[in-house]
């Protein structure tokens, strides 16, 4: 494919007579790491809201592959192939790590409601075949030894990365992480970062994040577009992004030019 | 039949319907206070079928099943649309509970407010016990299943659960159609132990009842519910002597399990994981 793989044009949704989004314009590149940033409040979220069809936009379109997301359920935009992690991690709390990251992997076994409820033998198979990966998927994000730990019993750290290893489980070709560093300290955002180019390299993954820790998005990301007020403030690679007297003044503060 | 017997006969006869109900409540977060209705559906149904028309018993019974079911999903479909709330369906069935009432104390073929007297007793301990069996086993199949996972998804998270590229509509109306059939078997059998019904046996009160069984035994548990079922059942009978203080002990145990287990009897735990729990149970490193 040589067109964009998301393509996200004149969005806008507004909340009563807050602009959430307002007109915005950008597009995701294939095998590219795109960072969207901005002030709290700008609109971030909201996008990928948009996007994984959790809200309606009032105007624009939402292209994925060259086909539109729009009018379609969540579960189907997923189905087409966009995964996402939450901000405030919403994982299935009371089930295991295994369990966690089983869910999604079950919903593509094809077997039958009278099967599943006699559990036939190819059930059995296919569920067995499936823990399997879901134990592979774990060790991947390196969270194999929790696998029978129940979710909410994780520290914060681990549990992004047990909601990291659920949205691959659905074999995305795009990753929606939603401020995946949030509440790390350096070091950890460090340890993260390294995470996410490595599973751009293994999973071959395309992937758009929501960050504020700058150091994780400026290693990781060949992309940034910037929001503020819910339109785009710039766009480009780092080293353009970091140097804009836009961006410096609205979100990055005068002293980030020295830093 | 010996009297010790008949209260386990109809005990195990509602725990099939309490299971019913908490695969819906219990595992799928959705709340009803109507599954008495599905349960009288199913009794109707089948007395009908072996009353008037000779049909055989296991037959009837399956009819009565399906019978359930078909009328879930008729409720089911207009009222569990909406994407993430779902309150809609309790009241619903609330309605339809009553309304199913006063539908079968105005039919003929019901006979009306008298009941339906004179119904073979076809129920037996040991086909209430085969069928209790075979239910748990169904609903435990169930429950382990892709269509299992989706429904405690749904309950922990709608909004994650559709990211897990679960259908909220699918899974949601899917669990109470098999919420119904067990409930429709229930009925069945119900009919054919007591060999009389009424409507008024199957209205609010009753669906409170089973509502009860499965909060007190413990939401997503299979033998949580089961136990208090069995509790609900039997405590009143062998508290007989006391006369109309049965009623005030089933409340009082009532009140003390949400006071010392809010999470229920077996909380989100099964009888089984007691045992394997000190292998289960390491704290997160």
């Amino acid at each position: 494919m040589t067109g964009p793989l998301l393509e996200v044009k004149d969005l806008t949704k507004t909340f009563g007579g807050i602009r959430a989004v307002d007109g915005l314009s950008f597009a995701v590149a294939p095998g590219a790491i795109t960072g969207i940033i901005g002030p709290n409040g700008a609109g971030k979220t909201t996008v990928f809201n948009l996007v994984t069809g959790v809200y309606r936009p009032d105007a624009g379109s939402i292209d994925f592959e060259g086909r539109s997301l729009l009018g379609i359920r969540p579960d189907q935009i997923v189905g087409a192939g966009i995964a996402r992690t939450f901000q405030n991690i919403r994982l299935f709390n009371r089930r295991t790590c295994l369990e966690n990251v089983l869910t999604p992997l079950l919903q593509k076994a094809p077997y039958s409601v009278p099967a599943a409820l006699l559990r036939t033998p190819g059930v059995r198979r296919m569920d067995r075949e499936l823990r399997e990966k879901s134990r592979f998927l774990l060790a991947e994000m390196g969270l194999e030894k929790l696998a029978d730990v129940q979710a909410s019993a994780l520290p914060y750290g681990l549990q992004r990365k047990l909601e990291i290893a659920r949205a691959l489980a659905m074999e995305p070709r795009l990753l929606l992480l939603d401020e995946p560093a949030a509440g790390m300290n350096p070091e950890e955002s460090r340890a993260l970062s390294a995470l996410i180019e490595e599973i751009r390299e293994r999973f071959n993954q395309t992937i758009l994040l929501i960050e504020h820790h700058m150091d994780v998005v400026m290693r990781v990301c060949s992309h940034i577009v910037v929001m503020n007020f819910g339109a785009l403030l710039a766009e480009g690679p780092p080293e353009k992004v970091r140097t804009d007297e836009k961006v410096l003044q609205a979100y990055l503060g005068k002293e980030y030019r020295n830093a | 039949m010996n009297y010790v017997l008949s209260i386990v006969t109809l005990a195990g006869i509602n725990m099939i319907a309490v299971l019913g109900l908490s695969i819906f409540t219990g595992f799928t977060g959705l709340f009803s206070f109507g599954h008495a209705a599905l349960v009288g559906i199913g009794a109707y149904a089948s007395a009908i079928l072996t009353y008037y028309y000779f049909v055989p018993f296991p037959i009837a019974l399956v009819a009565g099943m399906a019978a359930s079911a078909l009328v879930s999903l008729v409720i089911g479909i207009p009222t569990l649309r909406a994407r993430l709330r779902s309150d809609y369906f309790a009241i619903a069935i609330l309605g339809f509970g009553e309304a199913l009432r006063v539908i079968l104390e105005n039919l003929e073929i019901t006979n009306g407010a008298r009941g339906l007297p004179g119904i073979e007793p076809f129920t037996t301990l040991p086909i209430v016990a085969g069928c209790l069996a075979v239910s748990v086993w169904v609903a435990s199949n169930f429950l382990r299943s892709r269509y299992g996972a989706a429904c405690i998804a749904v309950r922990e998270d709608p909004v994650a659960a559709e990211m897990a590229g679960i259908n909220l509509f699918r899974t949601r109306l899917l669990s109470l159609v098999v919420s119904a059939a067990f409930c429709g078997l229930s009925g069945g059998l119900l009919a054919h132990f007591l060999s009389f019904i009424q409507p008024v046996m199957f209205t609010l009160v009753q669906s409170t009842a089973l509502l009860a069984a499965v909060i007190a035994g413990g939401m997503g548990s299979i033998t949580g519910p089961l136990i208090a079922s069995f509790i609900f059942i039997a405590m009143p009978e062998a508290l007989r002597v006391a006369q109309m203080w049965r009623l005030v002990a089933y409340g009082l145990v009532l009140v003390l399990i949400m006071l010392f287990r809010p999470q229920g009897l077996m909380g989100y735990q099964e009888l089984t994981t007691f045992f394997r729990r000190s292998r289960n149970d390491r704290p997160a490193a």
